[in-house]
């Protein structure tokens, strides 16, 4: 099962720039790959950048092996659009896995511009749950679920907004982050209820500026770049099974290096 | 008349699967010979066809004169990236094209004794120009392409404090993530790089304008600032399954091969996939380089798919010809209508469909028409659409004032003046994709546009 970690980076140009719903490409080393990765947290005063990210190959299984106190080659952002965020109103924040990360700095900034915030974080288990506490202090309301019952709720966070939406609370905005089956089912939920949903697509990116078009996705049957005319866009435009396609396109390679650096570090049984 | 002297080049059969570069360079002997043929003319028409006007008839008699050291000093008294020119400028269009004798034959191989002694230099390492008096003035250069490294070096030449903001993590612009290896040795750019850095301009890599500042904040702190932004924007056919695994647009495939050197994964980390079968849709420099890397990536059988003829096309004629050395497939007069893809998402065929060529356009080119009927499919694994690229939003987007045409390049006058007081424009990111020489002679012109404009400051 992959783990997750909690990584704080200095990079204060970059921090005074941050905005909720960018994200940052690092490469690590001079042979490493450029991965995107959500902003998470910043700090101005400390000229900070927080990430939270899944060890799921070698790239970020490299990162996770990083000590502190050194360094990363590359560090480029703040990339994409920030997250619009209007005043006041009701909002419903929906995190999954990792994407709780990048739902906490929009719980902060819709709370800061008056909106009323609930917030449903689900993961598969009660351990792999994140920032429960920080999500608390910035939600009217706070639901967890597991998928295996460990905790909160009993299923999916879809669960949850499905119930707030019939129960007739009049919501202006969900946005959900997570994985994109997850970001499906809750745009599958909203859109008989006409409610406007924003997700974060985490398409596969190279160089962030628009110059490849590496992250193309289609939304409302237009070709978008995600690194520059996203991350974010309406959910209910977006083409999910092209994007989970796409997602799975260097898996074999992704596998294939993934194990030789499992090898490698670990010493060779194989 | 002396003939000309022949470039030695890799066997086809051995360079067709190594990244390599395919263009050896002269010999001593040869480049002294070729020296020689040159007529030393009193008016060098060549000179007029070299957009940064290098004094070709005197680097050369250096060159003639065994005194190799003083033909690269002349030389980099204009140019800063000779090594690239020498390499990627089309010179039978340009310098080439003008030389005297050409009309009675072939014309000297300048471009080729340009390379010889910028080689001969890098390999022992350059000379440390001396560094002019401050002028206390401060240029920030966007993007780090030919036209940017051109006018940053100039300017810093000028004696101004040049920072050039590049988005990669690598220098060069088209030279690093866009030209392959086996054409332009990433070394090369990188010593020539170097160079520009020893002129005393400071690169801020890794910085992309229009995000982490904006043009507006950067004439916060700097008295003018050029763009060299190129013209990176991919542009797709808009046809059926352009979005299928294994469609990639050529500067995708082109930088995973050259900026991320996916060619050599697993020891790099970023993939690439190798198709059996790879299509590549065009017919510029573009479309040889992304064919000719499919094939040394290991492809069996690659393709070129090009709507006209090959008179028609834009790659540069040597290139042409190294190609089908290669074994690279030509399928002219054919355009794509759209591709098909498995379960799976994945790319399977290519239907195109033979075109003829009618009475020329606007351009002077001959409009191509589809042949009712003529509907085939090619197999493909691989699909790279190199059919043009347009300038990058970013910056023009975040900044104020700045004038855009219909096609979103940047407005600019001859001399490069934007309609933004103090920022200046050249290369691609003004014309369009066109070459590393004309982006160059842009960042030239710039430069001393720029330092007029800095006088009056
Ligand atoms: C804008 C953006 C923001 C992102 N933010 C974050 C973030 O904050 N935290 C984070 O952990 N990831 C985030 N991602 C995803 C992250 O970039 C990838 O997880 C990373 O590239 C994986 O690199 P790798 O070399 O370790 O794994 P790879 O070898 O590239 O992938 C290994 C396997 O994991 C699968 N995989 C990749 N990404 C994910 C994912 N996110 N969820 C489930 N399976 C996946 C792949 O399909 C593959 O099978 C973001 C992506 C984008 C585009
Ligand atoms: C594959 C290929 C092969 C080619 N072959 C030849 C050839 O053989 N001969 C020839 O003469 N020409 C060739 N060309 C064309 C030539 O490379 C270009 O015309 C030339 O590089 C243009 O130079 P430029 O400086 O204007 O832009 P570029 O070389 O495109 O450089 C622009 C730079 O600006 C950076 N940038 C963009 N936006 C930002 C931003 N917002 N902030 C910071 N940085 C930014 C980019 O990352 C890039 O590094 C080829 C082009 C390609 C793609
Ligand atoms: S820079 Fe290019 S055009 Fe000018 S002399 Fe050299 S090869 Fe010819
Ligand atoms: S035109 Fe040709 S022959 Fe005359 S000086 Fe130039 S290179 Fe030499
Ligand atoms: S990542 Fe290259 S265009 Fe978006």
């Amino acid at each position: 099962m992959p783990t997750i970690f909690l990584m704080d980076i200095e990079a204060p140009r970059i921090a005074k720039k941050a905005q909720p719903g960018q994200f940052i490409i690092l490469r690590i080393d001079e042979t490493g790959e450029r991965i995107p990765l959500t902003i998470a947290d910043f700090d101005r005063k400390k000229g900070t950048i927080a990430m939270i990210f899944q060890a799921v190959g070698k790239t970020t299984a490299k990162l996770a092996a990083l000590k502190t106190g050194d360094a990363i080659l590359d560090f480029i952002g703040p990339l994409g659009n920030p997250s619009e965020i209007e005043k006041g109103g009701m909002v419903v924040l929906v995190g999954g896995g990792v994407g709780v990360a990048p739902i906490f700095p929009q719980a902060r900034a819709f709370k800061e511009a008056g909106y009323k915030v609930i917030s449903i974080i689900g993961a598969r288990s009660a351990n792999l749950l994140l920032w429960e506490d920080r999500m608390r202090e910035f939600s009217d309301e706070l639901y967890i679920t597991t998928d295996d019952g460990t905790k909160g709720h009993h299923g999916f966070v879809t669960d949850i907004v499905k119930k707030i939406l019939e129960s007739g609370t009049k919501v202006d905005r969900v946005i959900a982050i997570g994985p994109p089956v997850m970001m499906r089912a809750v745009a599958g939920v909203t859109r008989p209820f006409n409610v406007k949903t924003i997700v974060s697509l985490n398409s596969i990116m190279v160089d962030g500026t628009g110059m490849c078009g590496a992250c193309r996705v289609l939304v409302g049957n237009e070709t978008k770049f995600a690194c520059v005319d996203g991350p974010e866009f309406d959910a209910h435009l977006v083409d999910f099974t092209l994007l989970m396609n796409r997602l799975s396109m260097y898996q074999p390679e992704e596998k294939a290096a993934f194990e030789k650096y499992k090898c490698e570090r670990e010493g060779c049984t194989c | 008349m002396l003939a000309r002297q022949k470039m030695p080049l890799q066997d086809p059969g051995i360079r067709r699967s190594n990244f390599k570069e395919v263009a050896l360079g002269y010999t001593d002997e040869q480049a002294v010979e070729e020296a020689k043929r040159c007529l030393q003319c009193k008016k060098p028409k060549c000179v007029e066809g070299c957009p940064v006007e290098v004094h070709i008839p005197d680097f050369i008699k250096h060159l003639a004169e065994g005194d190799f050291d003083s033909a690269i000093k002349n030389i980099k008294t204009d140019n800063a990236l000779p090594a690239v020119c020498g390499r990627v400028c089309p010179q039978e269009t340009q310098c080439e094209a003008s030389c005297i004798l050409k009309k009675k034959g072939e014309p000297v191989s300048i471009g080729r004794l340009e390379r010889f002694v910028s080689d001969k230099e890098l390999a022992k390492g350059s000379e440390v120009p001396e560094r002019p008096k401050p002028s206390g003035k401060k240029v920030a250069v966007v993007g780090s392409g030919p036209a940017g490294l051109t006018a940053a070096a100039d300017l810093a030449r000028m004696g101004h404090s040049v920072t050039i903001f590049e988005a990669l993590h690598a220098a060069g612009g088209v030279l690093t993530y866009g030209i392959p290896e086996f054409r332009l040795p990433k070394d090369i750019v990188k010593a020539e790089v170097e160079y520009v850095k020893k002129l005393g301009v400071n690169i801020l890599l890794d910085s992309v304008i229009g995000k982490i500042d904006t043009v507006d904040d950067l004439l916060l702190e700097f008295d003018s600032v050029f763009l060299g932004t190129g013209a990176g924007l991919p542009v797709f056919m808009n046809i059926d399954g352009e979005n299928l695994n294994g469609v990639y647009s050529a500067n995708e495939f082109l930088t995973r091969v050259n900026l991320m050197k996916s060619y050599r994964f697993p020891e790099y980390d970023t993939p690439v996939r190798k198709g059996k079968h790879v299509v590549v849709v065009g017919g510029g420099n573009v479309a040889m380089d992304s064919a000719r890397c499919a094939l040394r990536l290991g492809a069996e059988e690659v393709t070129i798919v090009y709507r006209r003829g090959e008179e028609e096309m834009p790659a540069r004629a040597e290139e042409i010809e190294h190609a089908k050395e290669e074994g690279i497939q030509f399928r002219l007069l054919t355009n794509p209508l759209r591709l098909e893809g498995d379960a799976k998402n994945w790319v399977t065929h290519i239907e195109c469909i033979n075109m003829y060529l009618c009475e020329p356009d606007g351009t002077g080119r001959c409009r191509p028409m589809p042949l009712s009927g003529s509907e085939h499919k090619i197999e493909a694994d691989v699909v790279i659409m190199a059919i043009g690229t347009s300038p990058n939003p970013l910056v023009p987007r975040t900044t104020t004032g700045l004038e855009m045409s219909k096609h979103g390049t940047v407005v600019a006058k001859e001399n490069g003046e934007t309609t933004k007081k103090g920022v200046y424009a050249g290369g691609d990111a003004v014309t369009g994709s066109a070459t590393v020489i004309s982006a160059m002679g842009a960042g030239k012109i710039a430069a001393r546009a720029i330092d007029d404009y800095l006088k009056t400051k």
